[in-house]
């Protein structure tokens, strides 16, 4: 009679709760958020619409690299910054409306294509270790930003739009003002109801990214891409090419936010130069999560309703803090520590989930070969 | 020639050398243009002694196999309650400082040992998990400090009497006080004998305990677990006992870097000070896996004497203030570098 | 006319840096034949399988010389879709299944059937849709062949261990033109009845031609459906036989080699009376493929106690249970107390010292001197090397202390070093097992555990390692318990020896029993248990 120590893989129901948990807290926060604060709900519908209609492409443009295996794209901030450097172009030379947004996304693609190659190949040298790479890469990259933009921008790079430019010549502005082709994709079809501006065009093409989204895990391209997310070493044996899937999701990536800060931008109707890309990435990731995503699983569904539990706490905080404890900031404050908190949330479960998983793992009988272990610090 | 050319680079490694490099350039430039580079070097003096126990802070974290210390933020926290707390009761001069020392070590050693609890939780991801409860618990006490109940009139804001302001001046007893304990100057570059004596009593104390039973069983249970299991060593309790003095290290150093800045700067400035902490560590020679306080001591060297020359060097050449700038690009270069390279295996 | 021979591997040979791991290994299998390739761990079945399958790792490493002929055609693999194109197929030992996709998605990985589409035709074949009509009805088919009813669209998650084996199969077979399926351990994570199925299963595929190599160190099941047995030993092929005239006695003797030097002799004088220092009760370790189960014994104060048997069959858990290196539960007493298990702190002051197998791995700190590693375990279990510093209530490492006692074990071990200080990382793997062995002394064992003593050293070194622990023993008393699968060398050294099958022992034998006892114990028959 063999006997064996045998663990196998069940379906464990408690999965299933603890995967929506999060967005039923947070729905949870909200309601009594909206409650708490007092606002009139046409406003914070208002507002919200506005924020959905921003963020959504952005958070959206997180998925691809989770299904890669490449954990939460913190190096969302290149493609950012890819877009923004379209626009700011698009203003310097003064291009107006839908022609300006085009020039925008048309500029910022390339660079895009190239941030994102770059960024996956640095991540492919960093096996195990992508999320804490990708955020380092983009502090490392907002570094480089700020060097082109702040010293290279009136020197080496004929820019002499003095509405943008610091008056010293070198160096653009804090805020850049986008006169031209502020709102164009929102007023492109705008529809009002019961009082509250919808920007169809923008929504329409949020949609445009889900369907397509969806249609990508249709195709060979989105198998071999779920594949290698799944399992490096059984994807390569399968003869995937791993290295190139995981630079292609990183392109894709980089490219979709890039529209997505463009998209995001035209409704801000102004650029924050030097901080509008950092805070995406923070709260874009947050959004996800909030919709229930996790280091490895992230669906068009957990960006949508992420994304608008997300902002609607982020409306309701400075109120309800005001209500709550005398004081807005406290409500301010809050919200950034939601986003933060809930992220280091997400990846204390993930670890723990493998951890569990390698445990599990390891009861099997001896591995030949190099038996893996857990990713280095 | 081409070939011990190459092993020297190796040897030295190649971001180190750029930085060198990078240094002497500085350095010849600011000759060429007649800055006063002995004041430069005093300066670059006080802001080693100011960072080098927060960087020294990484050490024990590595040693004992719970990695960078990502989340030094925890300790910083510590460290600005040690101060705050001093300065609401006025009490100032060496006593102030001794006394904020303590406070910091006490509370450095409390968080360091929850946060210690939770990384053995997170083996494999604790540099993420680290950067990310850095930032939630600074977040956190950002809501703690716009409402906290202290009283000094010094310190909360004006207009509505409650909350702490943003930026707190160190009292005119305190400031500076290491920085001024047994100084003197030569060639004109003034030397800041107390900082860099406390400094160098944290690193010979920390080099001490590494050769005891303590600290010999910590690095062994950082070197090689299964080794330190075969040892009897409890490899949970060592990585608990790393976290605990990297942390009490970043309070104690925090303490000592605001007594030399003679501010207390609350809010999101702690957000981002474990990064350039890490880089300075690595770029004295120590991995993810490896640590010695001489990589910190000499990490803290070449980073700060460089960001501290950067500044006027370049204001020579280029408009505007590149220091943030480079300091953001050579730390986070720095550690993403260091992310970049394969893990030497046994 | 389809050929006859479907594999032949002529004069194979490689090397990994100057470690040669195979030697001239030729073996052809024909049409429906299956063919078991049996050997211990580290006999090169690996290796084999890795070069048959044009994995990358052979190349990476300097290739290999030889021939390797594929149905009549010279192989020239270079990687595993080359191997696959000329109608070989691996299941492998660790599953290359995701578990995150469908049956159908597993079988049909990376051949999965497309449809072109609008977007295809402009942005490339990658885009190309997928169709799921077709997966599902090719991976339907394959699975019906090998008898399995199970949905094709199940997830992989959730179901039983064994049924993942059968989808790696099917997966192999729904590859065109399978000739060889080449199967590596198989039945290792399976129970009885999964194992018989999948034995079942291989008939079935011979008997519609699809030929099989099987490697195993299960015989029992080797036996039951191979048609020819090659036995491979140091990288050599050491015989191929039909089936039909070879015994498992033999066979497993032919695995652990017959080189046999001195044989120790069963004194009864020499064991120091018949106390025991040592007492094993229901002793069971979780170590991941060495499970040990139930096993009770006993050793006496001074003797060499062996401890042998083939791979997987639980002989290494013994000792790194008793450590406290892997669960493990039972009752151990050590010189009259008792050891609580899963606790190395307390087995370490029982004065239980383990030599482990895995030098590089656990027994070393590759990075560190020689010094540092003989005295280090020391240092912080046994509180040597340490004094006082100064008037200060601190106590450091005493490093003249240190490095005054290394320069004795070097000298009394004989290792090799350009001294003290050197990394230990830098020495052969003989003078670093010496340093493993100067550790374990210093700690003052009154046991001493050693695994696999002479694992990857040379010829040269082993005996030399041996004759260090000999002198342990006879001179210091110190009592051993010796675990190797190297059969020669348990005869040469111990007093009893242990043997054990399937996480039992299947008997105890004196060094001196006849050959044929040794095999049958090994595997899986006769010897009684006596002690």
């Amino acid at each position: 009679m063999r006997e064996r120590f045998q663990t196998e893989g069940r379906f464990r129901p408690g999965d299933l709760l603890r995967r929506n948990a999060v967005p039923i807290l947070f729905l949870f926060m909200c309601v009594l958020g909206v409650l708490v604060s007092g606002q009139n709900i046409r406003y914070i519908a208002h507002e919200l619409v506005s924020r959905l209609a921003r963020n959504w492409f952005l958070v959206l443009s997180l998925i691809i690299p989770v299904t890669a295996g490449l954990g939460l794209n913190f190096a969302i901030v290149l493609g950012a910054m890819a877009g923004q450097v379209g626009l700011i172009v698009a203003t310097h030379y003064k291009i107006p409306g839908l022609l300006g947004l085009a020039v925008a996304v048309i500029l910022s693609l390339p660079i895009a294509v190239l941030l994102g190659m770059s960024a996956g190949h640095v991540l492919n040298q960093a096996r195990g270790r992508e999320m804490i790479t990708s955020m380092m890469l983009g502090f490392f990259a907002n570094g480089l930003y700020q060097l082109v933009f702040l010293f290279m921008v009136g020197t080496v790079i004929p820019f002499n739009n003095p509405e943008i430019m610091l008056d010293s010549g070198v160096g653009l502005r804090g805020t850049v003002e986008l006169k031209y082709c502020k709102y164009a994709l929102d007023n492109l079809l705008k529809v009002r109801v019961l009082g509250v501006n919808i920007p169809v065009a923008t929504f329409a093409v949020v949609a445009a990214l889900c369907l397509g989204i969806r249609w990508l895990y249709k195709t060979k391209l989105g198998q071999e891409l779920r594949a290698v997310g799944q399992d490096m070493v059984v994807a390569s044996v399968a003869g995937i090419n791993v290295a190139r899937t995981r630079i292609i999701a990183m392109v894709m990536s980089t490219v979709l936010a890039a529209i997505g800060q463009v998209i995001f931008l035209q409704n801000m109707g102004v650029i924050n130069t030097f901080n509008s890309h950092e805070q995406i990435g923070t709260a874009a990731i947050a959004s996800i999560l909030v919709g229930g995503a996790s280091v490895t699983s992230a669906t068009v569904g957990h960006a949508l309703i992420g994304t608008l539990l997300f902002q609607l706490l982020f409306i309701v905080s400075p109120s309800a803090g005001q209500r709550l404890m005398g004081n807005a900031q406290v409500g301010e404050f809050f919200r950034v520590f939601i986003g933060y908190g809930i992220i280091a949330v997400a990846l204390l479960i993930h670890s723990w989930e493998r951890k569990a998983s390698l445990e599990r793992a390891s009861r099997q009988p001896a591995v030949k070969g190099e038996a893996k272990v857990a990713g280095s610090p | 020639m081409i070939d011990s050319l190459k092993q020297l680079v190796k040897a030295v490694g190649l971001p180190r050398l750029t930085i060198v490099l990078f240094l002497v350039v500085l350095l010849v430039i600011g000759a060429v243009n007649r800055l006063p580079i002995s004041m430069l070097l005093g300066n670059s003096l006080v802001r080693i002694g100011m960072n080098g126990i927060m960087v020294l802070a990484m050490v024990p974290s590595v040693q004992s196999g719970a990695g960078l210390n990502f989340g030094l933020s925890i300790g910083i926290i510590a460290g600005l309650l040690g101060m705050l707390v001093v300065m609401e009761f006025k009490i100032g001069g060496l006593l102030g400082l001794a006394l904020a020392l303590l406070i910091a070590a006490v509370l450095g050693v409390a968080s360091g040992y929850v946060y210690g609890l939770i990384l053995n939780r997170v083996r494999g991801q604790e540099m993420m998990i680290g950067t990310y409860v850095g930032f939630s618990i600074v977040s956190a006490m950002c809501m703690f400090w716009i409402m906290a109940p202290f009283k000094n009139p010094e310190m909360i804001w004006v207009i509505s009497g409650k909350g702490l302001r943003t930026t707190l001046p160190v009292s005119d007893s305190m400031a500076q006080i290491l920085d001024k304990l047994w100084g003197f100057s030569i060639f004109g570059m003034k030397v800041p004998t107390g900082l860099l004596l406390a400094f160098a009593l944290a690193c010979l104390l920390l080099g001490l305990f590494n050769r005891t039973r303590l600290g010999i069983s910590m690095r062994i249970a950082g070197a090689n677990p299964t080794f330190a299991m075969s040892c009897g060593i409890d490899v949970d309790k060592m990585r608990i006992l790393g976290t605990v003095l990297s942390t009490a290290l970043g309070a104690m150093g925090m303490v000592v870097y605001c007594q030399s800045l003679g501010l207390v700067q609350l809010y999101t400035a702690p957000l981002m000070m474990a990064f350039p902490a890490v880089a300075a560590v690595l770029l004295g020679g120590a991995s993810a896996r490896k640590a010695t306080v001489w990589n910190a001591v000499l990490g803290t060297m070449l980073f700060q004497t460089l960001l501290t020359i950067a500044l006027p060097v370049t204001r020579s050449v280029i408009e505007g203030d590149i220091s943030e700038v480079a300091k953001t690009i050579i730390s986070n270069g720095m550690i993403l570098y260091a992310l970049t390279r394969k893990e030497g295996d046994g | 006319m389809a050929a006859e021979r479907v594999l032949e591997i002529k004069n194979v040979s490689k090397c990994y840096g100057d470690n040669p791991v195979l030697n001239q290994v030729s073996l052809s299998v024909n049409r429906g034949e299956i063919h078991a390739l049996v050997g211990e761990n580290g006999a090169g079945k690996s290796t084999l399988m890795n070069i048959l399958f044009g994995m990358p790792v052979i190349h990476e490493t300097g290739g290999f010389t030889g021939e390797i002929w594929v149905n009549g055609n010279k192989a020239e693999f270079k990687s595993p879709r080359d191997a696959m194109k000329a109608g070989i197929g691996m299941v492998h030992q660790e599953f290359m299944l995701l578990p995150g996709f469908s049956v159908a998605e597993n079988v049909k990985l990376n051949r999965e059937p497309t449809k072109p589409n609008l977007i295809s035709r402009v942005a490339g074949q990658k885009l190309e849709s997928l169709d799921r009509r077709q997966m599902g009805l090719d991976t339907r088919q394959a699975l019906d062949r090998i008898d399995m009813d199970v949905d094709e669209w199940l997830p992989l998650v959730g179901m039983p261990v064994g049924h993942r084996q059968f989808i790696e199969i099917a997966r192999e077979i729904d590859k065109t033109d399978l000739s060889l399926l080449v199967l590596d351990e198989p039945t290792a994570v399976l129970t009885e009845t999964e194992a018989s199925s999948l034995l079942a299963i291989l008939k079935h595929l011979a008997e519609s031609g699809v030929s099989a190599l099987f490697i195993s160190h299960r015989l029992d099941e080797v036996f039951e459906v191979a048609d020819t047995i090659t036995v491979l030993r140091d990288g050599e092929v050491v015989c191929t036989v039909p089936k039909k005239e070879a015994r498992m006695e033999t066979i497993a003797e032919l695995m652990v080699g017959r080189k046999l030097g001195k044989l120790k002799s069963a004194g009864p004088g020499r064991a120091g009376g018949n106390q025991a220092i040592l007492e094993v009760k229901n002793l069971s370790v979780d170590m991941p493929g060495e499970y040990v189960n139930n096993v009770s014994f006993s050793v006496r104060k001074g003797e060499i106690f062996g401890i042998g048997g083939l791979a997987g069959h639980g002989k290494l858990g013994v000792a790194n249970g008793l450590m406290g290196l892997y669960r493990a539960s039972g009752t151990v007493i050590c010189d009259g107390k008792e050891i609580p298990l899963n606790d190395p702190n307390a087995a370490l002051e029982a004065g239980l010292v383990l030599l482990s197998e895995d030098r590089r791995g656990v027994g070393l700190l590759l990075d560190e001197s020689i010094e540092n590693n003989i005295a280090m375990p020391s240092i912080v279990g046994r509180n040597k090397f340490v004094r006082r510093l100064g008037p200060l209530p601190v106590s450091i490492e005493d490093r003249k202390a240190i490095r005054k006692h290394a320069e004795n074990m070097i000298s009394l071990l004989d290792i090799k070093c350009t001294g003290p200080e050197q990394a230990v990382r830098r020495l052969s793997g003989g003078n670093q097992q010496k340093v493993c062995v100067a550790k374990a002394i210093t700690m003052e064992p009154k046991v001493l555990l050693v695994s696999e003593p002479t694992r990857g050293i040379d010829i040269g070194a082993k005996e030399r390692v041996l004759n260090v622990i000999r002198q342990l023993n006879e001179e210091k008393g110190i009592t051993v318990v010796m675990t190797s699968s190297e059969l020669a060398e348990l005869r040469s050294m111990c007093d009893r020896i242990a043997i054990m099958y399937n996480g039992k022992i299947q008997g105890i034998l004196s060094p001196d029993a006849p050959d044929a006892e040794f095999g049958l114990c090994m595997a899986g028959g006769g010897g009684e248990a006596n002690d």
